[in-house]
């Protein structure tokens, strides 16, 4: 391709993050993923963000559905995907209302001209054109035709005009690429592999994609080209991760681990669906999914699949788990191993199912009927999902208990570098089976280890024929009980078998003094957010510490100690203090919450500035 | 040289738990446990690959008095349960019990969803028409009217039928049995046990407590041989104690005619179990005693269809056949990856 521009000159920036927007037809997640995986490759740290309406299309052009995606790309390692946006690339009148607060001032500003029009800007609540009233002044304003150069770009592809526009998101993710110096190979390949079928779609797409990117070449407003350096990351090979596609793999990975055979009983629910999706995808690692006729049906089924000896697990979200609690007490009570996942969204009821929250802990750790206790965890990124399944799988099997694994709209949705593992890293998870019997002598299902787990003697072997169920058990033989002091005997020794895990969890790690005036305490998601605000309380002298729980239930056996050594603790969290209630109750002490639940995760921001109210 | 160790010849006996069994004196579950104790042994199975799972309700304490695996689940979860277990495990043989209240109020979605699937399970609906284990309330397939303690006015709920769902749902294998009717209930036991696929088999069985005499009209031994009719494949419908009435077809509906005056078993209409179509097998469970017909007793449906179980494993068996074995590293390191240094 000849060109007669100079090069532009060249901005060298630490970090930097960009948002698309538009209406959910778009195509604006595509355009979010491509940029993500093409700033991965360059060795970008990159964190993400993908935000989407409910509804599949909202009518068009409406505030309602505007669907953006967000991409933090840096050269230092970074936990969130940005407070505030550097550039933002709006396709219509509705996504500039929408997440123009979100823009920095003086930030980058990419319009789609063609589409503030008077149809556009009325559904949007515009009363004038902000590309030309001046309200746009305090940021780098572009607005770019981007529906007529698409067109132009694709003239030749013989691609109906509908066709055509449906290119546009490739124009867009052209200029910002090329305004951050980003390759397109990895997204002509994507092209390829995704519309091989269709060649005149691929060649339009590839036309869009190559004209934006000219436009920013050539078009002389558009100054100046920025640069994000690679980051220093721990040597190895990477590759971009998405929460749910990690858990997935997890799974896959525990069950190779452990020998067993996976099972996944599942109904559709946002935002867990991936997992099934991806689950269903690898049949080949000789992995059962089963799409259920209900959430109690997955539960249920899971529980049939625990008998019968597989690697069982069920992944839903809030409402589901709602559902799956009477299922929940009879794992309990049959103590069988088995993954419940819990991809938490705003709730209560149908809530905001495509939103984050951290609100369903209190289901976790309490929403079923009768003393009840199950281990919880919880994930706190994209990559981290992978290991929480093999430890909680590892948890499951040692205590033949379930165990609750959370994580969250925002983790599992989101994405960032993955450092690939060799299979060699990962230890075994052995399992024992216990083997037949033809002494005559009757099984005792109930009896126990040094662990007080009972053995797990699965259906087919001979002599250890067994009756599992609700009833309460008499310990050791496993009949029905309703001996009051048995059943006060198993209500305590299933909360002790739980509570046992204490000793084989690691220590809870704190990041900073070991006191100090603030201790900052965090679980799951809010991990990105928490630690980067600490670091900075830190660099600017501040005596705070961070610690942050992935054993919920039950604590590090040493949180106690940690908590007493500081004068102040603060627990941010996405909900109106769940985990503060559990804090404060367990260990006797204050502690202070930041609270928020407007379904979207923290800012930085917030995290600091509560903690510089707190100490001086 | 190979020996081949025969399997022990069981007894009935060899199926019986150490566990007391808690039904009420004179329940008719006793019978349905004794003829499924005494039919176990013919099929040759050894005794830990069969599972028992329940629900809840009298029925559901079943798996507790047989000496197999079996687990006591949750109210009307007993379909499910089995399904993870099938799915898992095509090896074994995977039994339900379950009741009318269990299996079709609190449960009616996954019987149904389970028929539809024809999974490889033996369902047997204990229907007793009542709430035994709460004490006396109406089921689903208690008749309108009903007075219980829950409907002190009768009930207004129209009833379900049981064999009708499965149909409904085309189940691959639909029978039905009376409780003190032994010789028959075996029989049918043993046919549902042969079968592949879901086999639904509804067992009319007596409440002595709750709903004494539910069944009375075709249990009684003066009154049942006008009162049922036993199925036979290829068999005309005749039924009475001279077996002088038969079932004809008149256009859609079916009709009770006698047999001479110028009818013979020629028009009347034959049984077809083997039937593809279910629509037959769906008219056969729609006639009612109080509607003026026998209710056909034995075997409504058998025929063979893909089974869920069956498939589910075939998926993998196929996927593995054509992408090879999962290779994890493989996987991890698909599509865009980098190296850091």
């Amino acid at each position: 391709m000849a060109t007669t521009t100079p090069p532009k000159p060249v901005t060298n920036l630490d970090e930097a993050t960009v948002r698309f927007c538009g209406d959910s037809g778009d195509g604006m997640q595509l355009a979010g993923t491509q940029f993500t995986n093409t700033s991965a490759l360059l060795g970008n740290d990159v964190a993400t963000f993908p935000d989407f309406p409910a509804e599949i299309r909202a009518p068009r052009g409406t505030r309602a559905g505007v669907s953006g995606f967000q991409i933090h790309f840096s050269s230092n390692e970074i936990f969130t995907p940005g407070d505030t946006v550097d550039a933002l690339v709006a396709m219509n009148p509705a996504a500039l209302a929408t997440n123009l607060a979100d823009l920095r001032q003086g930030g980058i500003l990419l319009l789609n001209e063609d589409a503030f029009e008077k149809k556009g800007l009325e559904q949007a609540g515009y009363t004038t054109n902000p590309a030309e009233d001046g309200s746009l002044e305090g940021y780098k304003l572009h607005s770019v035709p981007m529906t007529k150069l698409t067109r132009l770009a694709v003239e030749d592809c013989g691609l109906s005009q509908k066709e055509a526009d449906r290119c546009r998101n490739f124009f867009a993710m052209g200029l910002v690429f090329w305004l951050y110096g980003r390759s397109l190979e990895p997204t002509l390949r994507y092209i390829d592999s995704k519309f091989g079928k269709r060649p005149e779609v691929a060649q339009a797409n590839t036309a869009a994609l190559k004209a934006g990117y000219h436009y920013g070449e050539t078009v002389e407003a558009i100054s100046t080209q920025y640069h994000v350096a690679p980051a220093k990351l721990t040597p190895g090979t990477y590759r971009n991760i998405i929460g749910n596609q990690a858990l997935a793999w997890g799974l896959l990975t525990a069950a190779h681990m452990s020998a067993k055979q996976l099972f996944l009983g599942a109904y559709p629910i946002t935002p867990a669906s991936d997992i099934l999706h991806e689950l269903a995808k690898h049949k080949n690692f000789n992995v059962l999914t089963f799409q259920a006729e209900d959430e109690i049906a997955a539960m249920t089924s899971t529980i049939g699949a625990a008998f019968a000896g597989s690697m069982s697990v069920t992944a839903s979200s809030g409402p589901g788990i709602a559902l799956k609690g009477e299922g929940l007490g009879l794992a309990v009570i049959t103590e069988l191993p088995m993954l419940v996942i819990n991809v938490q969204r705003g709730g209560p009821s149908t809530g905001l199912p495509t939103k984050t929250e951290q609100s369903d802990l209190n289901q976790a750790l309490f929403g079923r009927n009768g003393e009840c206790p199950m281990p919880v965890l919880a994930a706190r990124s994209p990559g981290d999902c992978f290991d929480i399944a093999l430890e909680a799988w590892k948890l499951a099997v040692a205590y033949m208990t379930p165990v609750f694994v959370l994580t969250d709209g925002y983790i599992a949705n989101g994405s960032e570098p993955w450092r690939i593992p060799a299979l060699s890293e990962i230890p075994k998870i052995p399992i024992t089976h216990p083997g037949p019997s033809a002494n005559g002598d009757r099984f005792s299902p109930y009896q126990r280890d040094d662990k007080l787990s009972r053995p797990w003697a699965i259906p087919g072997t001979p002599g250890l024929e067994h009756r599992l169920g609700g009833l309460e058990k008499q310990d050791g033989s496993g009949n029905v009980s309703y001996d009051p002091n048995n059943h006060e005997h198993m209500c305590r020794l299933r909360a002790e078998k739980v509570a046992n895990m204490a000793n084989d969890i690691p220590l809870q790690e704190l990041d900073g003094p070991e006191s100090g005036d603030l201790l900052v305490v965090s679980w799951g998601g809010t991990y990105g957010a928490c630690v980067t605000a600490v670091h900075a309380a830190q660099a600017s002298g501040k005596k705070v510490s961070h610690c942050h729980l992935r054993y919920l239930n039950p604590f590090p056996r040493n949180l106690g100690e940690i908590l007493k050594k500081f004068d102040r603790i603060l627990i941010p969290e996405l909900n109106l203090g769940q985990l503060g209630a559990v804090i404060r109750s367990s260990f006797l002490i204050d502690a202070v919450g930041l609270n928020k639940v407007q379904g979207k995760p923290f800012s930085v921001a917030e995290i600091l500035s509560k903690i510089n109210s707190l100490v001086a | 040289m190979s020996i081949e160790t025969p399997l022990p010849v069981l007894k009935p006996s060899d199926f019986a738990s150490d566990q007391d069994v808690r039904w009420c004196p004179g329940c008719g579950d006793y019978s349905i446990l004794a003829q499924m104790k005494k039919m176990l042994p013919t099929l040759g199975l050894p005794r830990e690959n069969l599972v028992f799972i329940s629900g809840i309700g009298c029925s559901s304490r079943f798996p507790y008095y047989m000496n197999t695996y079996g687990m006591h689940s949750i109210h009307g979860r007993a379909p499910a349960v089995a399904t993870g277990l099938k799915t898992c495990r095509p090896d074994l043989q995977v039994w339900v019990i379950t009741g009318d209240g269990d299996g079709l109020s609190i449960g009616g979605n996954h019987l149904m969803h389970c028929i539809r699937r024809n999974m490889d399970l033996n369902i047997v609906l204990f229907n007793n028409r009542i709430y035994g284990l709460t004490k006396g309330q109406y089921s689903p397939t208690s008749p309108l009217g009903k007075k219980t303690k829950s409907s002190p006015m009768g009930a207004i709920d129209n009833p379900l039928h049981p064999l009708s769902i499965a149909i409904g749902c085309e189940a691959t294998f639909v029978a039905r049995s009376i409780d003190t009717n032994i010789t028959h209930l075996g029989a049918v036991l043993k046919r549902a046990a042969d079968h592949q696929g879901t086999a639904f088999v509804e067992v009319y069985q007596n409440c002595n407590v709750f709903n004494d005499g539910a069944w009375d009209y075709a249990k009684d031994r003066n009154t049942k041989a006008e009162t049922t009719l036993e199925l036979e494949h290829g068999k005309p419908l005749i039924f009475g104690k001279d077996r002088d009435k038969g079932i004809r077809l008149n256009g859609l509906d079916p009709e009770v005619v006698e047999l001479g005056k110028g009818i013979s078993e020629d028009d009347l209409l034959f049984h077809d179990e083997r039937s593809p179509e279910p629509s037959l097998a769906y008219l056969l469970s729609r006639m009612r005693y109080e509607d003026g017909f026998p209710e056909p007793i034995g075997v409504f449906r058998s025929v063979d269809a893909p089974r869920y179980d069956e498939q589910i494993n075939e998926q993998v068996n196929q996927s593995i056949k054509s992408k090879g074995r999962g290779d994890l590293e493989a996987l991890f390191n698909s599509g865009d990856t980098w190296k850091v240094s």
